[in-house]
């Protein structure tokens, strides 16, 4: 018998439904990124499951000819949890945004990342609401005039990336809908780890919120704002590539490349989790005079935690060894029983 | 001293104490000890929603109920013959429901000053001293004084002694009504069998008690209640939740598919997660979730990779369920919803009974949204029906609600359990594989019941989405024509119908075939109106019973059987909910009578109102 290897492209990942985001929306981008790199993954496509709350990223699993369910606002977490747990040699994604999973999802969001599931998790974050056409979202700024917010919106934004590290992640990143080999790389990471592998994709609404992510991603600002982390190696960002972040205790410095030597600069490990969450604090708005720049790429990963899916079959496992399997006959019987003649 | 031995046919006896005193202990170990002897019996737990309710207090007591004899039991008794009355506030809370001239037997200790001003009773008062029970057999015993005498050299802090107190009432129990107190050493031996000196002490007081009884004078009397006259058959004690999950579990087994169950601990159904968490070696999976709505998702989940997969809660944990609900409908995927009803709204009684969900699982979803819905009627016969709802949800690929209460999900009762070879076989069948040259899959194409394939990811060439927006018919895409969508309403709906063709029709429980009036129940109201109904046909009225376990669809000779009453009446423990919907469906004029207490009926209760509306 031989084995066919058909080689998978990224066509073979395109269902066939018409894409209905708005033109130019950050959307389009993600999905060509993740149908790019799905077929170099060495694995049958019926395998991958896509798994959607509500909103506008949520109708991704309709573009993708894989399995796919598109959910309740909110939930597609939990369901995407009930998923693996039972049927953990499945491939499974949950795309959500920032209303989806920071705001309705987001208990079940916290959940999913203390548990440690082995699912990939793009959470699209435009910082706003698009579905419903423009209301301010949980990771808005402060201020934001919406629909909703005519004086601006009181609402402090969540920070995602600091979210997910105190709800004791065991991946988290940062990439950008407009630089796609960082995106394909990012993902691709993210589903070589096993564990919940949470990624925040920086997303373009280009009706709504258009220009949020301007500075992290135009050419003028792009090299001094952003912070593209790799780990062991320093940290190091500017126009020039002039500029780098020094630790003083716990505190971080941007220090100027001619002021001090390399071997003084911080050196990302994406294993410390300590240095992860100061890291995750970089997050000011880059109008603040001393601001830092914003990180992208990994900034936490911890290896050592086993996955819920793994713990939860291995005890029906070990009860199966321990006691045998069932017998349904026994069990009904009970263990006390009488018989009338 | 000579003891007179009586013969009686059936006896109540009513254990309350303070939530502390292990009332609901030693109900249950009498219960077993009546059951192992071939007595029929029901039993009735009745306890505070407070773990810890403040001691001594009226709101801390617990009570349970059980009624056992030689006849045929189906509810745990209107009135007790047996009072046992660990403290004051135990006493004032139950007299009500004790028989003129019953047994009072109470635990002196727990009427001091101290106990006294916890229930309330005015300064100069004691119902003890003041002859106010002189209505009533009293036996006054200082109960905890025996213990700790008994005690004395165990080496126990006083504390840990007055634990046992409640096995010197069971002692005392199984003297006076004759029952072995073997099986109740074996169950201390087993459950202390980590610390020997709590087993030792446990089992000496239980002697105690034995002893007590047939040393001292006080009870002249022993009672003998016969085994009694049930149907051949190997029998168990089973209480409600037990059997609920016993019923999923062999659903799993049959089926041949893991079972999932994704929760959120909530009473009275969380017994029924304790119980499925035990058995994890059957394929049983269970997942408490962080909240209801999690708890469903992920059962969600767990269907589309093609596992039975099961939710369970009460009220209020269902109204959170709801959106997942009319997901599931619209994924057309199985599921069953299990909802242990409990009184409310918002968080009501949370321990006490109620029937008042039936109108939520109809109607309590947004858009059209039918479900089909099933009912128990007794303890075991929770078994059967948790069975029926895997059943008819694998077969059907549709979302069922399983409905109990809290009443039966804790009441006990012989049960002559079915071998597994007895039960109704269900196939499973999932899409099998397609290679490119065959034709594109169609998730939703339907066989002659409208179920749609289970189309398991991981399975070649049946790549497909599914969702909460409205599909297409067959291919399953998103569709917003609106004939589609009427058509899809009418098929979600054709397809809960068409399950009446494959569920038992209505029969009647007991009475004739047509007559004067037709009582017309559902769920845990089974046992009073069984013997209501007895009693009503046995003074001559022309009454008849049925119970209806199907209630969506209903079963299709429904109609017909009422249209042979002149009067047809709906008893239930809510304000009118299946007799709105009998109203509706088919135009009969039924009556309501409700009971909206926390409380089940009592037989009595339900005779006189039926001889009312007789006239």
């Amino acid at each position: 018998m031989t084995i066919e290897t058909i080689k998978l492209t990224s066509k073979d990942f395109s269902s066939d439904q018409e894409v209905r985001w708005c033109p130019g929306c950050g959307d389009y981008s993600i999905l060509k990124q993740v149908q790019t790199i799905l077929p170099d993954l060495g694995r049958p496509k019926e395998e991958f499951v896509f798994i959607s709350g509500i909103g506008c990223s949520s109708r991704f699993p309709y573009y993708m000819d894989t399995f796919g369910m598109h959910s309740i606002h909110g939930r597609a977490t939990a369901i995407a949890t009930g998923l693996k747990s039972t049927r953990p040699e499945l491939s499974v994604w949950v795309i959500t945004g920032d209303g989806d999973s920071m705001s309705i999802g987001g208990n079940h969001f916290i959940h999913m990342l203390r548990r440690n599931p082995d699912l990939n998790v793009l959470l699209f974050n435009n910082q706003i609401y698009g579905l419903t056409k423009g209301q301010y979202s949980p990771t808005s700024e402060q201020g934001k005039v919406t629909k909703s917010t005519p004086m601006g919106s009181v609402d402090y934004p969540f920070n995602p990336i600091a979210l997910c590290l105190g709800a004791d992640a065991t991946f988290v990143a940062r990439t950008l809908d407009r630089d796609p080999k960082h995106q394909q790389a990012i993902i691709k990471r993210g589903y070589e780890h096993k564990g919940t592998s949470l990624i925040e994709i920086y997303q373009n609404c280009n009706v709504f919120n258009d220009g949020a992510f301007e500075v992290f991603t135009e050419k003028g600002t792009k090299k001094q704002e952003t912070l593209m982390m790799e780990h062991g190696k320093p940290l190091i960002f500017g126009a020039e590539n002039e500029k780098g972040i020094k630790l003083d205790g716990f505190k971080p410095v941007i220090v100027n490349l001619a002021d001090v030597s390399e071997n003084e600069l911080w050196i990302h490990d994406e294993t410390d989790l300590a240095k992860a969450t100061i890291l995750s604090r970089f997050y000011d708005d880059s109008s603040v005079e001393g601001h830092f720049p914003r990180p992208f790429g990994v900034f936490y990963v911890n290896n050592n935690k086993a996955t819920f899916d793994e713990l939860f079959n291995n005890q029906i496992e070990h009860a199966k060894e321990s006691y045998g399997t069932g017998d349904l006959d026994k069990l009904i019987a009970g263990r006390e029983t009488w018989v009338v003649n | 001293m000579s003891t007179v031995e009586t013969t009686l046919e059936s006896v109540v006896i009513r254990f309350a104490g303070d939530s502390g005193d292990g009332m609901q202990l030693t109900g249950t170990q009498f219960t077993n000890a009546a059951a192992l002897f071939g007595n029929d019996l029901a039993t009735f737990p009745d306890f505070p929603a407070e773990i810890r309710a403040p001691i001594g207090t009226i709101a801390g007591v617990s009570g349970y109920q059980i009624h056992f004899g030689s006849t045929r039991i189906h509810t745990p008794g209107d009135q007790s013959d047996v009072l046992v009355a660990m403290n004051v506030a135990a006493l004032k809370s139950n007299l009500k429901g004790l028989k003129k001239g019953g047994v009072i037997i109470a635990n002196t200790d727990g009427f001091d000053a101290k106990n006294l001003r916890l229930a309330n009773v005015p300064e100069d008062q004691n119902p003890l001293k003041d002859g106010s029970l002189s209505g009533y057999d009293l036996k006054e015993i200082d109960i905890t004084k025996i213990t700790r005498a008994a005690l004395a050299d165990s080496g126990l802090g006083t504390k840990e002694i007055d634990r046992c107190k409640n096995m010197f009432v069971l002692g005392l129990l199984y003297w006076m009504y004759q029952r072995p107190i073997e099986n109740t050493i074996e169950f201390i031996s087993s459950k202390f069998k980590k610390n020997q000196g709590i087993a030792d002490a446990n089992i000496k007081v239980l002697q105690a008690g034995w002893s007590y009884g047939e040393t001292t004078e006080m009870f002249a009397q022993r009672y003998h209640i016969a085994p009694a006259k049930m149907e051949a058959g190997i029998y168990r004690s089973i209480m409600g939740n037990q059997a609920t999950a016993l019923g999923l579990i062999a659903a799993s087994v049959k089926s041949t598919l893991p079972l999932f169950y994704g929760t959120y601990p909530i009473t009275p159904a969380s017994d029924v997660l304790h119980e499925l968490s035990k058995y994890k070696n059957f394929n049983i999976k269970t997942f408490q979730a962080e909240d209801e709505i999690a708890g469903i998702c992920s059962a969600i989940g767990a269907a589309f990779g093609g596992h039975l997969a099961i939710t369970g809660s009460s009220g209020p944990g269902i109204a959170l369920k709801a959106e997942a609900i009319g997901l599931a409908t619209m994924l057309e995927l199985p599921l069953v919803i299990v909802n242990v009803q409990r009184a409310g709204p918002s968080t009501g009684l949370p321990t006490k009974t109620e029937q008042a969900d039936l109108l939520q699982a109809y109607y309590g979803r947004n858009g059209e949204c039918p479900v089909v819905i099933v009912a128990a009627k007794s303890p075991a016969d929770c078994f059967n029906m948790a069975y029926e709802a895997c059943r008819i949800a694998l077969d059907h690929m549709i979302p069922v609600f399983f409905l109990s209460d809290g009443y039966i999900a804790n009441g006990a009762e012989p049960w002559r359990f079915p071998t597994s070879d007895k039960l109704q076989p269900i196939h499973i069948e999932f899409a099998g594989e397609r290679q490119a040259s065959d034709d594109k899959f169609m998730p939703y194409l339907r066989d002659e019941k409208l179920a749609r394939p289970w189309a398991l990811p991981g399975t070649k060439g049946l790549e497909h989405r599914i969702g909460g927006l409205e599909k297409q018919n067959i291919t399953g895409n998103i569709s917003y024509d609106p004939e589609n969508h009427e058509l899809m309403v009418k098929l979600r709906q054709e397809k809960v119908d068409l399950v009446a063709n494959y569920v038992p029709e209505q029969n009647i429980d007991n009475g004739a075939d047509s007559g004067d009036l037709l009582i017309l129940g559902w769920g845990g109201t089974y046992g009073a109106l069984k013997t209501a109904t007895a009693q009503l046909i046995s003074e001559g009225y022309s009454v008849s019973h049925a119970h209806v376990q199907y209630l969506s669809p209903f079963p299709k000779n429904l109609g017909e059987l009422m249209s042979r009453f002149k009067k047809v009446v709906v008893p239930e423990l809510n304000n009118g909910q299946l007799v709105k919907i009998i109203r509706d469906k088919y135009f009969v004029d039924a009556i309501a009578y409700n009971k909206i207490q926390g409380q089940p009926f009592m037989s009595i209760e339900v005779v006189n109102k039926m001889k009312e509306i007789l006239g």
